[in-house]
């Protein structure tokens, strides 16, 4: 590993002058779970870590009078899983949250740096995206918002431009009577990454007869994670019914593109998000219901 | 435990705490990386990005201009400046590459810097050029005529003797007994199927590495993570033409190595740097090194044809067995072609073996090595015959089974072995008596066995004043053979465990030991731990017989008490010794052995549920028991451990690991991220059944368990898998993938 060095803003406007100062040799440095290995195995090159854990609004999160939640991009998968209105609120978050990785890791790790890393297989953006996450950037010319599904555009690679960081992500307060889940495929029973992952979320009708609307997203499919409007769509206003969620499945099937590597052929992936959309719609409905 | 017959021992059979115990569970114990001498550099390997290459030029002038970079080396300074480097023989171009690289990872240069950060840097500006050649990865395309050849010189030794063209075949072997034809003519029944394996690794915790230094009066010192420290002297001085009298190896604690800690890697390439330097040098290697650089163990393809009269008796076996070796020739086919039988009583046999080279990493052994993959495809051929005749696997296994004086693996008859009790504990395990209920779920279950090795080992030990005696051991201990040593001294000498302390020594301070291996310490250094007891008890007589005013051989040693002839005076070992040595003059002894080539087989019977999820084509093992005839368990507990992890390696083996290899021949899977061995979540307790039939080459009936557990996994988990999901695997590993391809034609 070459030497570099280290910077820790205790602002964004300080976070926002080192990374505009250091320009592209300046990263980005949340939990480190990711870049830093990256650094120490080569696969990229930093001179300068620009720390944001000490920045208040990229640690925290907090829930707005509408029933929001905005998460601090920095803010560690432990704590959040570990917050009981989290639980109650977005079990989707705590589903990813509590697999990324083991205790050590999710000590540090966080969405913000999940989301950044970009890694098409990476365990919490279907979710972010299923819960109609948006991305609140700030950089040298302001602020602007992404919806998640539009932040990724290849392995790797995001819509931030030179100099901007993440600071939060929003979701909106859950509709009434909805619920949402997430899953992966892996062959072991941990320290794997997704073979294929998916989240749903859906609101039902009060009487839980009907799909009122849905989101769906499968990871590890394709060069970005990706949403499947059309699985949603095969949900929104129809029956609760095994065939409706076999045509959703089938949409989210469809829409993969993967690939065959070392972690899965692509036929085995098309089959898998099919198998995995099912399986979080399922558990999505039981959790609008309550169950 | 189910046990034949057996005298009352003290010692052997109990189960104290090891002597290495505490260290290790508080991290205090010293594995290879642990080694730091003063003023030490860091040495790391440069290794090939090609599979196959002509090695044309190495300018190493960028790196050695770097800050901090203090030699690098090559072949060169293996063969010297007037050497011929296209005539390196093996094995030092496999430690660095001559005019040719073999394989991915394949070393062919390494530097020694202030620290590691300087020498990855440096091996960035090292400029090798090199004539890309067209690799060949796999074992049958390897054997065509037309495929790319790995060594021109290389003839097939076959038994018509060698080919006459160079070849990637190392050699045809021929195992044969009876007449096949009239066998199969016999035959009511008749199974034939392939079956192909991928190279997989040990997959030992502890990386490899190494510090050596080269004093300036020529003595090189090394420090290594080795499963022979007498071995790694003999290869280091092959390799190094410098002669073992000058070399003293100091075997560190070592984390795991099921054969892949007998070669030597870094060894001899930190003494190159050291001898350039003046310095001590340490080398380790990461995961990756690990995978593309070490012994891994051969993918096979195998196929076999079995037969069996209506009455369910085997009577004709034919195969042929190719085995990957590897860059460099190696003789696992051999092996497997002996190995692939011996549970069973068949007349007729006939294997064919082929040893191949191939554009991968030179295999080495792990684990009663070549043996799981025959019975991968042997096991499963004999249960589908069971099956077709109606008759359960476990009675039909006990029809045909291997006994004392049917004919072993190499045509002489076997002694007392333990087949038939290891499948009758199956039919009357807990296990195997409760039924498996409920969907996509099957039970297998498969026979093993592995030869075990004698060998070569020698200990000293000495009196200490207090009564105690201190074993000082040559063999690295992998399994927990200081303690099953000392419990064999202490059974030899009546005292306690307590009363024995056992250490590894180097080289220069024990007689000659061969590897840690072939399941050989506890039996053979067992054996050579008697032979110091039992001179240790003679000297003692020795020097009791003067002050009793009677001769050595009237002064009776029986319970760990001596006596004279009438009775009248008696002492115990200890005091004995503190009358002699505490009293007297100090007493060492040493007892050396050879415990020949065979050291009496070893069998092993797995029984295993599964579940197998049809959507994703996941398999769950539900339970498992183990069985192994153990001859004389020394220390149950370690005995168990040796099995349960033979039981989960061959799990991982059967379920998801393997080299996975893109076209250009790099393994893409070079991490234990992607190279997925199992973890604590995906295997169940264990349950194990020791079976004690013991061994008649050994004072204390000690068979060695660290191999033959390996072996019926694969076969036993493949069965499962064929019965609750009705179809046969024929390839490993059976991982999702291939479990929805095999049963849903999803690919
Ligand atoms: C042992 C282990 C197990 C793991 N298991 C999993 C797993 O199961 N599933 C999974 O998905 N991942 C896993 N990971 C990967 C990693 O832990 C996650 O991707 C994690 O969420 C990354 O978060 P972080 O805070 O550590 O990111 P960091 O490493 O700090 O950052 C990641 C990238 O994002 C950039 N970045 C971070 N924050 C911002 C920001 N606010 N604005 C702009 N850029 C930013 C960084 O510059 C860097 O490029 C694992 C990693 C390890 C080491």
């Amino acid at each position: 590993m070459q030497a570099l060095e280290y910077v820790a803003p205790a602002s964004l406007d300080e976070a926002v002058a080192a990374l505009a100062k250091h320009g592209a040799t300046a990263r980005v440095l949340a939990g480190g779970t990711d870049v830093i290995i990256q650094a120490r195995e080569g696969r990229r090159q930093v001179g300068v870590m620009v720390d944001i854990k000490g920045i208040k609004e990229a640690t925290s999160f907090s829930f707005g009078s509408d029933g929001s939640l905005t998460v601090g991009a920095a803010a560690p998968c432990a704590r959040l899983y570990g917050d009981a209105e989290v639980q109650k609120r977005f079990p989707a978050l705590v589903d990813s949250a509590s697999l990324i990785g083991g205790i050590q890791i999710q000590s540090r790790a966080s969405l913000g740096g999940n989301l950044c890393n970009s890694s098409p297989a990476a365990d919490s953006i279907p979710t972010l995206i299923a819960l109609g996450g948006v991305c609140n950037i700030i950089g040298p010319s302001g602020k602007r918002d992404v919806p998640v599904e539009d932040f990724c555009t290849a392995p790797g690679q995001n819509v931030l431009q030179a100099g901007e960081l993440l600071v939060s992500i929003t979701f909106p307060a859950p509709a009434a009577n909805s619920g949402a889940a997430f899953e992966r495929f892996i062959p072991r029973n941990e320290m794997d990454i997704a073979v294929v992952n998916a989240a749903a979320s859906v609101a039902l009708s009060a009487d839980g007869s009907k799909f009122e609307s849905a989101r769906i997203a499968v990871g590890a499919v394709a060069p970005t994670p990706l949403y499947v409007k059309a699985a949603g769509d095969a949900l929104a206003g129809k029956p609760v019914s095994e065939a409706t969620i076999d045509a959703a499945a089938a949409a989210a099937s469809d829409a993969a593109k993967p690939i065959t590597d070392m972690r899965g052929s692509a036929a085995q992936r098309k089959h898998l998000a099919g198998v995995l959309t099912k399986h979080v719609i399922n558990t999505a409905i039981a959790r609008a219901k309550g169950a | 435990m189910v046990t034949t017959s057996k005298p009352e021992y003290k010692v052997i059979g109990t189960r104290p705490v090891r002597p290495d115990g505490v260290d290790k569970v508080t991290g205090r114990a010293q594995y290879g990386a642990d080694i730091k001498q003063q003023g030490a550099l860091a040495g790391r390997v440069l290794r090939s990005p090609h599979a196959h290459a002509n090695l044309k030029k190495i300018d190493a002038s960028k790196a050695l201009a770097l800050d901090g970079v203090k030699a690098v080396v090559t072949a060169r300074d293996i063969v010297g400046p007037d050497g011929d480097l296209s005539k390196l023989p093996d094995p030092a171009a496999n430690i660095l590459a001559g005019t040719k690289v073999l394989y991915r990872g394949h070393a062919v240069a390494a530097v020694a810097a202030i620290n590691d950060h300087v020498a990855q840097e440096a091996l960035k500006l090292i400029e090798v050029e090199y004539e890309v050649l067209p690799a060949v990865l796999d074992v049958r395309e390897a054997m065509r005529p037309d495929a790319p050849i790995l060594h021109e010189a290389l003839r097939t030794r076959a038994p018509t003797g060698p080919s006459e063209g160079p070849s990637n075949v190392v050699a045809q072997t021929v195992s044969a007994f009876g007449d096949i034809e009239a066998g199969f003519a016999e035959c009511d029944v008749i199974v034939e199927r392939e079956f192909s394996t991928k190279m997989v690794h040990q997959g030992y915790i502890e990386p490899q590495a190494a510090t050596a230094h080269w004093n300036s009066d020529d003595q090189l010192t090394i420090w290594t993570c080795t499963q022979g420290s007498f071995p790694a002297r003999e290869s280091v001085s092959q390799i190094l033409g410098h002669p073992i009298s000058k070399i003293k190896v100091i075997p560190t604690e070592i984390g795991g190595g099921f054969g892949g800690k007998i070669s030597v890697y870094l060894e001899p390439v930190a003494a190159l740097l050291s001898r350039a330097t003046g310095k001590p040098v340490s080398m380790r290697m990461d995961r990756t090194d690990v995978f593309e650089g070490t012994g891994p163990t051969p993918g096979t393809n195998i196929r076999i044809k079995l037969g069996a009269t209506k009455d369910g008796k085997l009577r004709a076996a034919y195969g042929d067995m190719a085995y990957e070796n590897g860059a460099y020739p190696g003789s696992a086919a051999m092996y497997a072609t002996m190995v692939v039988t011996a549970a069973y009583q068949i007349e007729h046999v006939k294997f064919d073996g082929f040893d191949v080279v191939v554009n991968k990493p030179r295999t080495q052994d792990y684990r009663a090595p070549s043996a799981p993959a025959a019975a991968f495809a042997m096991e499963q051929l004999i249960d589908e015959i069971a099956d077709q005749l109606k008759i359960d696997p476990l009675k039909f296994r006990l029809m045909n089974s291997a006994a004392e004086g049917s004919r072993g693996p190499m045509g002489m008859p076997f002694k007392r072995i333990g087949h038939e009790e290891c499948v009758e504990a199956a039919l009357n395990s807990p296990h195997y008596n409760t039924p498996l209920e409920g969907p996509n779920r099957g039970r297998g279950v498969a026979s093993g066995f592995w030869f075990n090795v004698g060998l070569r080992s020698s200990v000293n030990v000495s009196v200490q004043p207090d009564g105690t005696v201190n074993l000082n051991e040559g063999n690295t201990d992998i399994g927990g053979t200081r303690a099953s040593l000392a419990m064999q001294l202490a059974e030899t000498l009546g005292i306690t465990f307590e009363d024995v302390k056992a250490t590894v020594v180097d080289t220069d301070s024990v007689g000659v030991n061969d590897v840690t291996a072939g399941s050989r310490v506890t039996f053979a250094s067992g054996m050579a731990v008697h032979e110091a007891g039992k001179n240790l008890i003679a000297a003692l007589k020795e020097r009791l017989a003067p002050t009793w005013q009677t001769t050595p051989d009237e002064v009776q040693f029986e319970a760990g008490v001596f006596k004279n002839a009438d009775g009248s005076k008696t002492m115990t070992f200890k005091e004995a010794a503190v009358a002699t040595v505490g009293r007297g003059v100090g007493l060492t002894v040493s007892g050396s052995v050879n415990a020949g080539f065979l050291a009496g087989g070893g069998f092993a019977h797995h029984i295993v549920d599964v579940e197998v999820d049809p959507d994703t084509g996941k398999t769950t093992i539900l339970r498992y028991t183990a069985i192994q005839d153990a001859g004389t368990a020394v220390h149950p507990a370690y005995v168990e451990g040796q099995m349960q992890g033979g039981a989960v390696q061959g799990i991982g083996w059967a379920l998801n690991e393997e080299y996975y290899y893109d076209d250009t021949g790099r393994m893409a899977n070079s991490s234990f991220l992607d190279y997925r061995i199992p973890t604590s979540l995906d295997v169940p307790m264990i349950e194990t059944i020791i079976v004690e039939v013991p061994n008649p080459l050994h004072p204390f009936g000690v068979r060695g368990v660290g191999e033959p557990g390996i072996v019926p996994p694969l076969a036993a988990i493949a069965n499962a898998v064929a019965r609750a999901t009705g179809v046969r695997q024929t390839q490993l590993p059976m991982s999702p993938r291939r479990i929805l391809e095999t049963t849903r034609g999803i690919a």
